[in-house]
């Protein structure tokens, strides 16, 4: 569903972020890519619909080669990768109704949008969304009343209300307490399952990871050097991606918290 | 759920910024009203403006071939008068405004102080530049020296309001533990006050000597020294290369003053 | 090295030698330059008039005590006129403004080569000038009137507005942008999701922190005759009714003063 070919990044500065990254994600597949800071995970993910423009290389999304694509045409392909942002990144001074609805902005037009008149399907779909997620009574406080977690769960339906094929989910949470990284990352997993969406979900939360998906991608200096499933990856493999380390605990921690789950 | 279910199929609105209906529609409706009566009430002699446009027209080309020459005396000796004021005004406003700031700081000056130098304050901002020059040169005659003093006395009102806020918001801290050593009140302040509120100091007085330079340039209008008079000469004149000539050189100058101040500010911080 | 080793001793000073030798060249050379230009505002002063100045200033006072206080009943329509030139003014300078400070801002110019700098010109010259040139200015070409005060009061303060809101957009939170981008929003949409939320609190601030300085400035516009309660005070001034000069002054002070209650009540409650 999702191809990488040899992509590419290099930013002026001469760093080189990505190396020639051969990837293909099948459709509903839940893929964590994990490394460690500076690896490329947010460049290859925002590589993906062109928020950062790929050097070279070609990224296909289904039969569309989105990386040769006029700003129109890209525009309408950005609509089926719906993403999740680290610091939740929503509109603070909108209303969570705005927020979720700012979604949809691909399919209406402007003067509609700006109006804030959009079509009433679109605002069932967003109050079934928050409803899913908990959230329907806050439809209309502003965004920057709530908690970090309402925030990503917001961020989620904004992501969602696109009817995307591919999730794209960049560090979901990093700014968040364990116990909601937990929950967000459930129900991330959870709606992808639901829709048969596929998702690449980046994430440095090792233990996380292998929790909830089916494959784990390792990027180290740009490069891939691990993908298999969560369970394949050793102490050993750990220490390619990151370096030389104490494995154990964090591997041992994984198991023992899915046994008493 | 049965919540959201009662919920679908129910159009949107965006909730208004005023919650209350009559007073949406009272403050849209008084705005318009307003509008119309405002633009009701200004004549607009549209047959001159339209006569007029040729003459804008001569000016936005006279920009792009000034004349400094044929005047270039009245236009040299205007100009050095202006930045002689503005100059000879930053330095007295702020050697003035740096007491008067402390004294009206809250918590460097006690009540009776703080009252009279920010009545001082007070009175400094609410007089317009102009209008205070229209009196110093009633009283003093006409020539720079009105120019000077009424740029001196706006300085004071600019710089020891900013400043004196900037002195309220200091460290308290660090003001402390100069005045646990045992120093005297002018210690004190050179010690503990001094060092925190310089770099501001000195941005706040570049910033100020740049509106000095821009206001000294209308003084003249009113007789009170500077380029203000050959501009306005000019304009009466007609003589619109000339105009041109004396607002680029303002122009260089003011942006010269911004430059010089950033330079300074990004040395000082 | 400001600690020296003198006799076996050592001597701490706060600057090195050639440090303290620049700081004094600094200082000589201020004081140079203040003398020098007292000197030439003394020397085109008539210190007669100035020794006379407290008798002046007291025979002013005399005269100009009490204000006339009837002469209020003209100063209705001077008094709408200039709160019409600095309102208006202000509305049509921001709607001016927005479009420049976009084109200025580094994260939405359209050509940071060719058209941020004709913004950039476009603040600085329009700021550099004060209301009054560009009344004289416009009352030489439009006639005058409070519409060459409107024009006056717009054109000044484009500079000073699109120069506040084009720092405000270049702070904005870049992530916010990126979120909108990704759903698929075009160019105009990214705007008004994206950028115009985060720079609202902001421009509201401006305009009214512009609107209170335009009434200050729209008082004295008259005097060159660009409409407005200067021109009363222009022509009381002409004839020297003082007592009517004291009485449009008390009431300049007191619009000052409401429009900056107005502008500090209205920011409060917007922030």
């Amino acid at each position: 569903m999702l191809r990488l070919d040899k992509l590419v990044k290099t930013y002026k500065t001469g760093d080189q972020a990505l190396k020639a990254v051969e990837l293909e994600v099948p459709e509903g597949q839940v893929l964590a890519l994990i490394g460690p800071s500076g690896a490329g995970k947010s460049t290859l993910i925002r590589c993906i619909n062109r928020l950062v423009e790929p050097t070279s290389g070609k990224v296909y999304l289904g039969d569309v080669e989105l990386t040769g694509l006029s700003s129109g045409a890209l525009r309408r392909e950005r609509r089926r990768m719906g993403m999740i942002f680290q610091e939740y990144a929503l509109v603070e001074r909108l209303t969570v109704m705005e927020n979720v609805l700012s979604g949809r902005l691909g399919y209406v037009g402007f003067w509609r949008s700006f109006l804030r008149r959009f079509p009433q399907s679109d605002v069932d779909e967003a109050f079934r969304l928050l409803d899913r997620v908990g959230l329907a009574h806050m439809a209309d406080k502003r965004a920057d009343e709530l908690s970090g977690g309402q925030r990503q769960r917001v961020g989620i339906c904004r992501a969602l209300i696109q009817n995307p094929a591919l999730l794209l989910v960049d560090e979901p949470t990093a700014s968040l307490d364990p116990k909601t990284s937990r929950q967000i990352m459930r129900l991330i997993c959870e709606l992808c399952q639901e829709r048969g969406l596929a998702a690449i979900i980046n994430i440095h939360d090792v233990a996380l990871a292998q929790m909830f998906v089916q494959r784990v991608i390792g990027l180290r200096f740009g490069a891939i050097e691990f993908d298999g499933p969560p369970d394949g990856l050793t102490p050993e493999v750990l220490t390619t991606i990151y370096g030389e380390e104490d494995w154990e605990a964090t591997i041992e921690a994984v198991e023992d918290e899915e046994a008493s789950a | 759920m049965s919540d959201v279910n009662a919920r679908i199929g129910k159009p949107w609105r965006k909730p208004p910024l005023v919650q209350r209906r009559w007073l949406r529609v009272l403050l849209l409706v008084g705005f318009i009203a307003y509008l119309i009566a405002a633009f009701l009430t200004i004549e607009v002699n549209w047959s001159r403006v339209y006569a007029g446009l040729e003459r804008g027209q001569k000016f936005v080309l006279a920009f792009a071939n000034p004349d400094f020459t044929s005047r270039s005396s009245d236009i040299w000796e205007g100009m050095l008068e202006s930045i002689i004021m503005t100059v000879a005004a930053s330095v007295v406003g702020i050697g003035i405004s740096i007491p008067i700031a402390l004294g009206a700081a809250r918590n460097v000056a006690p009540l009776p102080v703080y009252l009279i130098c920010r009545a001082i304050i007070a009175i400094s901002r609410a007089l317009q530049e102009i209008i205070v020059a229209i009196l110093l040169v009633a009283i003093f005659g006409f020539g720079p020296l009105a120019g000077f003093l009424t740029l001196s006395f706006a300085t004071i009102g600019f710089l020891s309001k900013l400043l004196a806020e900037d002195i309220e918001s200091m460290d308290r801290v660090q003001a402390e533990a100069i005045k646990a050593s045992g120093a005297r009140w002018t210690q004190w302040i050179n010690y503990g006050v001094q060092p925190q509120v310089m770099p501001r100091l000195i941005g706040l007085s570049m910033y100020r000597l740049d509106i000095n330079f821009r206001e000294s340039a209308i003084l003249g209008l009113v007789g009170a020294g500077g380029i203000g008079a050959t501009l306005n000469t000019a304009f009466d004149r007609y003589e619109y290369d000339t105009a041109a000539a004396i607002l680029l050189i303002i122009i260089v100058i003011v942006m010269a003053l911004e430059y010089l101040s950033g330079v300074i500010r990004a040395r000082v911080q | 090295m400001p600690v020296q080793d003198l006799k076996g001793q050592k001597v701490w000073q706060r600057r090195t030698g050639r440090e303290s030798l620049f700081h004094w060249v600094l200082w000589l050379t201020g004081v140079a330059v203040f003398a020098y230009c007292w000197q030439q505002i003394s020397a085109s002063t008539t210190w007669f008039f100035v020794w006379d100045a407290p008798r002046i200033a007291s025979d002013i006072w005399t005269r100009a005590t009490p204000p006339r206080w009837e002469y209020i009943t003209q100063l209705g329509k001077p008094i709408w006129d200039t709160l019409n030139i600095a309102t208006l003014g202000t509305i049509i300078s921001l709607i001016l403004a927005v479009p420049v400070a976009f084109l200025a801002a580094r994260n939405t110019t359209p050509s940071a080569l060719f058209v941020r700098p004709i913004a950039l010109l476009i603040i600085v010259s329009t700021r550099s000038i004060n209301s009054l040139i560009w009344a004289l200015l416009l009352i030489a070409i439009i006639g005058p009137g409070v519409f060459a005060g409107v024009v006056a009061i717009a054109i000044r303060s484009i500079g000073f507005c699109a120069k506040l809101l084009y720092e405000a957009i270049e702070e904005i939170d870049e992530t916010q942008v990126e979120a909108i981008t990704a759903t698929g929003a075009s160019r105009w949409q990214v705007m008004a999701y994206g950028i115009v939320p985060q720079i609202l609190p902001a421009f509201a601030g401006i305009a009214v922190f512009r609107w209170d300085i335009n009434i200050r400035e729209s008082t004295v516009l008259g005097l060159v005759g660009a409409g407005g309660i200067g021109l009363q005070l222009s022509s009381s001034l002409n004839v020297l009714a003082w007592p009517q000069v004291a009485l449009i002054l008390l009431v300049i002070l007191a619009a000052v003063v409401i429009s900056e209650w107005v502008s500090a009540k209205v920011r409060g409650a917007i922030i």
